[in-house]
């Protein structure tokens, strides 16, 4: 006897999905993921109302929270996007995190080949199309090697992650490579060029909010997703594929060039979040900091929360990004660090646990045996 | 344990509905169901497909819980949260797709997920293997406990599904139409072992569309109309008539072939030449096969299951490279190995797994409609998809075939089998086909949807598409064919016209033509 059936619960997976349960379900976790998080919080003898407050503040509602909050959801827009998009076609693309940074390796490349004397809209539109040839080539591998070899992408991609993460960290750390100062401090303390002025992204004010070009450009990608999804016929192919490959074969489609071009479009679109990272904020190329950012993972996890719905991905990675805003600002003596981490952790595995829920039904054993018992 | 039943178990059936409701979005499936089955009987539900039988037995099994009603076995009531529950209560489910590990044995199969045996943790294989042994011989389910699965023809691996429900001690088994998937002689084998189960006390719930099958093992019947149970009557003393009678409610005509052959001076719109081609296992499947269908001509192809059917419809659909051969489409070469060809040459097809292959079941009814025209106006602007043309489409091609849903936006998963052949067959009719190439087109479809898709074949014939009709089933073939081929181990044992065909002479040319050494 499992210890499942001890406890008297189990999972029954479901017949029937109702409706309600694509926005109840995410909904859901997310404030379960809050309430535990409360939880932690009062055993650490906080108080978890005015914690939250206070994240509400700093991240959406105090004044220029929301500049800062656009900042951090950027690249979880980007990345969100690139796996919202793959999952849709049953390609498990893990490697978002590497293709991100591929993605940065590539924009911050063609910015300082480009020089200063580059027109501002020559220099951002190259990074923006290199960033994305970047990423849609490091998801190009794991895409033709289940094509062709029907390798596992989700290993094949992870494993790539690896590969670009130790790739950005030698071109700064380990090699006088093109993208590393050589020069003033450089010289001691590995770091990588500053991109010229000319190449750094542009930010739009409407009034004292500050939106950023690459979270402008994400929305409408997003949105382009959905009319991709929706409408056209590559759309109408990715669901077909997605869903039943060997009709799709029947039908006169190619479902391995779907689903190598499905992860070509995820993998550019996570390059391009490490292409606004670079353009927008970082303005150099920094291994250590993409490494310790997990955009790429995170990413995930705001797709699932967005039940890969590419105009919920918008949403999420916003409030997300307000989560994580609000942990930088509030760092300090009297806000608990890796309270934000901790809460993200939560939200992740809330969400995991929700899409359990929409799949299963719990099941009362204890109810049955008796039931049982009874006959 | 059947031998010395008290008195009371006798007279309660082993298990029984009670005003059993459940209901879907948009629709009743089972409406106030009452029926009980007697320890030691078969009994057969019949229904119309969309009537509910599938419904009823999976709440039967827990799969679903009802909306209104409960369940009795024994006269004790009973509810089952879950599949788990009603088959520790006795109920299993014999399903039609087969749930089995095709690299693990059927020992191993058969263990995965039940109770173990005897004392102590430890799994003892060699234990298992017996009491398979014992059970296979106590109701004539002979099958090696140690093969694999994938080694086994489907009518083993239904004896499988049968065992794990009894080794799992189910004294009531439900079978959702079981001979479906088997031949003649696969079917007579599955009849002792339900005659042998009920022999020994266990009861059986049977699901056909095969009223002669019904007839000949069920002992009592009860059908089902639009979800509610309408009669439960003896098989003995009924008829094909009668029953086909209270299940639609009128009297359904077979549909026969009328014309003869194709229509004056038609071309020739299908030409086969020396076609060969391999199986799976890259072994010769297809040898050297020649023949042609004119403009208005119903050709079948006879043959048990496996002699190299499946290998040359998909060939003919672009679906299987060939390994030599021409064919040619209304005079013109089909060259290349590639599904997108035939589809423009104008080759229909409807595939034998029609959920499988023919359709998407998460699409609408009117997204898969437009499978094959989704790249070219007017259903396309490319890029863009047109959905008001795609949903006016689909609602005339409904209307014209008659399929029955709630909407043109209701999945094709949710439709009855009936409904989802009349959606492949109105796709693949609808676009003009030159040949139209049918695989088993009438499995699992309830009389009524029988004679529906036949006039539709014989529709398509007289408007002069040649149609390669490939079926298993010796009646059909006879009422619609002009031409009979017949496979046999991939290649053609004879061609006969079907006005001197008779059940017995193709029956012989099925068989290669020699005695039978038939592998059941
Ligand atoms: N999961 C479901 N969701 C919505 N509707 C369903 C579902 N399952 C069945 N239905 C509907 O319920 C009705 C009864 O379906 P059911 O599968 O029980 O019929 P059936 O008698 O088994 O038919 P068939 O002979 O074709 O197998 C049909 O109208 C079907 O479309
Ligand atoms: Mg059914």
């Amino acid at each position: 006897m499992s210890i499942a059936s001890r406890v008297g619960l189990r999972l029954e997976p479901r017949v029937e999905n109702p409706r309600w349960m694509n926005w109840v379900v995410p909904i859901g976790s997310f404030l379960t993921a809050l309430l535990v998080g409360a939880v932690l919080l009062l055993i650490t003898s906080q108080n978890p109302i005015s914690v939250y407050q206070r994240i509400l503040e700093r991240g959406f509602l105090d004044s220029g929270s929301l500049s800062g909050t656009f900042i951090s959801a950027t690249p979880l827009l980007f990345t969100g996007l690139c796996a919202a998009v793959a999952f849709r076609v049953g390609f498990f693309n893990i490697g978002g995190e590497g293709q991100f940074y591929v993605g940065a390796v590539f924009a911050s490349g063609i910015a300082l080949a480009l020089g200063a004397d580059a027109q501002s809209w020559i220099a951002v539109g190259a990074m923006v199309l290199a960033g994305a040839v970047g990423g849609a080539f490091w998801a190009f591998i794991p895409g033709i090697l289940r094509a062709r070899f029907r390798t596992n992408e989700i290993i094949t991609s992870l494993m790539l992650n690896y590969v670009a993460g130790i790739g950005a960290t030698y071109l700064i750390f380990e090699s006088d490579s093109f993208w590393r100062e050589l020069g003033g401090t450089g010289a001691v303390f590995p770091k990588g060029k500053i991109i010229p002025l000319t190449a750094q992204w542009p930010s739009f004010n409407l009034g004292s909010l500050v939106v950023p070009f690459g979270l402008v450009l994400g929305a409408l990608i997003a949105v382009w997703l959905h009319v991709l999804q929706k409408r056209t016929r590559f759309g109408y192919e990715m669901r077909v594929v997605g869903g039943a490959p060997s009709t799709a074969r029947y039908a006169g489609m190619r479902p391995s060039r779907v689903i190598v071009s499905v992860a070509m479009i995820s993998g550019a679109l996570a390059g391009l979040g490490g292409a606004a990272d670079v353009g927008n904020f970082r303005h150099v190329l920094d291994p250590k900091g993409l490494q310790q950012s997990g955009f790429g993972y995170a990413g995930i996890v705001v797709a699932a929360l967005a039940r890969l719905n590419p105009l919920a991905v918008v949403f999420v990675a916003i409030i997300l990004g307000g989560i994580t805003n609000a942990g930088y600002a509030l760092q300090g003596p009297d806000f608990p660090a890796g309270l934000v981490g901790t809460l993200q952790g939560l939200i992740l595995f809330c969400t995991l646990g929700g899409e359990v829920l929409v799949r299963y039904r719990i099941i009362n054993t204890r109810r049955q045996v008796r039931a049982v018992a009874a006959s | 344990m059947t031998t010395d039943v008290d008195s009371k178990a006798a007279i309660a059936p082993a298990v029984a509905a009670f005003g059993i409701s459940k209901r879907f979005p948009g629709v009743i499936a089972n409406d106030d169901v009452n029926f009980d089955v007697r320890v030691g009987e078969v009994h057969a539900l019949l229904g119309e497909n969309g009537a509910g039988k599938t419904t009823l037995s999976n709440v039967l099994t827990g799969l679903y819980r009802p909306d209104a009603g409960h369940l009795e076995m024994a006269g004790q009531r009973v509810s089952f949260d879950s599949p788990r529950a009603a088959i520790d209560a006795g109920i299993g489910m014999v399903h039609q797709h087969f749930r089995l590990i095709p690299t693990f044995t059927v020992a191993e199969n058969i263990a995965l997920g039940a109770p173990m045996v005897g004392e102590g943790r430890l799994m003892r294989m060699s234990n298992i293997e017996e009491r398979i042994a014992e059970l296979g011989e106590q109701f004539e389910l002979r099958v090696d406990p140690t093969a694999r699965i994938w080694q086994l023809s489907v009518g083993e691996q239904q004896r499988v599904e049968i065992l794990k429900v009894l080794y799992r001690n189910a004294t009531t088994l439900i079978m959702d139409e079981p001979t479906a998937v088997l031949t003649p002689l696969e079917a007579d084998a599955l009849t002792a072992t339900m005659r042998s189960l009920t022999r020994q006390g266990r009861s059986v719930i049977f699901i056909s569309h095969k009223l002669g099958e019904v007839l000949s093992v069920a002992d009592r019947i009860t059908v089902l109309r639009q979800g509610r149970s309408v009669a439960t009557m003896d098989a003995a003393g009924s008829t094909r008539e009668s029953l086909a009678n209270v299940m639609v409610g009128r009297e359904v005509e077979r549909v026969q072939r009328r014309g003869t052959g194709a229509l004056p001076g038609a071309p020739v719109v299908l030409d086969v030449h020396d076609l060969s081609s391999d199986g799976d296992r890259g072994l010769a499947a297809l040898r050297s096969v020649s023949f042609s269908v004119r403009g208005g001509e119903v050709v079948a192809v006879a043959g048990v299951a496996g002699n190299g059917q499946r290998e040359l419809v998909e060939v003919l659909a672009g679906l299987r490279p060939r390994t030599s051969g021409q064919i040619d489409v209304d005079g013109e070469v089909m060259d290349r190995a590639d599904a997108r060809h035939p589809i423009r040459m104008g080759v229909a097809y409807v595939p034998q797994d029609r959920l499988g292959t023919g359709l998407a079941p998460d699409l609408s009814i009117a997204e898969n409609l437009v499978l094959k025209r989704y790249r070219r106006p007017p259903v396309a602007r490319p890029p863009f998809l047109r959905s008001s043309v795609i949903n006016a489409e689909a609602d005339e091609l409904m209307e014209r075939f008659d399929v029955r849903a709630p909407s043109s936006q209701t999945p094709t998963r949710r439709l009855s089998g009936g409904n989802v052949q009349k959606v492949l067959l109105a796709r693949e009719m609808s676009g003009n086909p030159k040949v139209l190439v049918v695989s088993t087109p009438t499995q699992g479809l309830d009389i009524g949807a029988v004679a529906t898709v036949h006039q539709l074949l014989l529709d398509a014939a007289a408007s002069g598409v040649g149609v390669l009709l490939v079926s298993e089933d010796l009646d059909e073939v006879l009422a619609l064919a002009d031409r009979i081929i017949v496979m046999y181990e991939g290649g053609i044992t004879g061609v006969v016209d079907a006005q001197d065909a008779t059940v017995a002479s193709i029956g012989m040319l099925m068989g290669g033509g020699q005695s039978s050494e038939e592998v059941a």
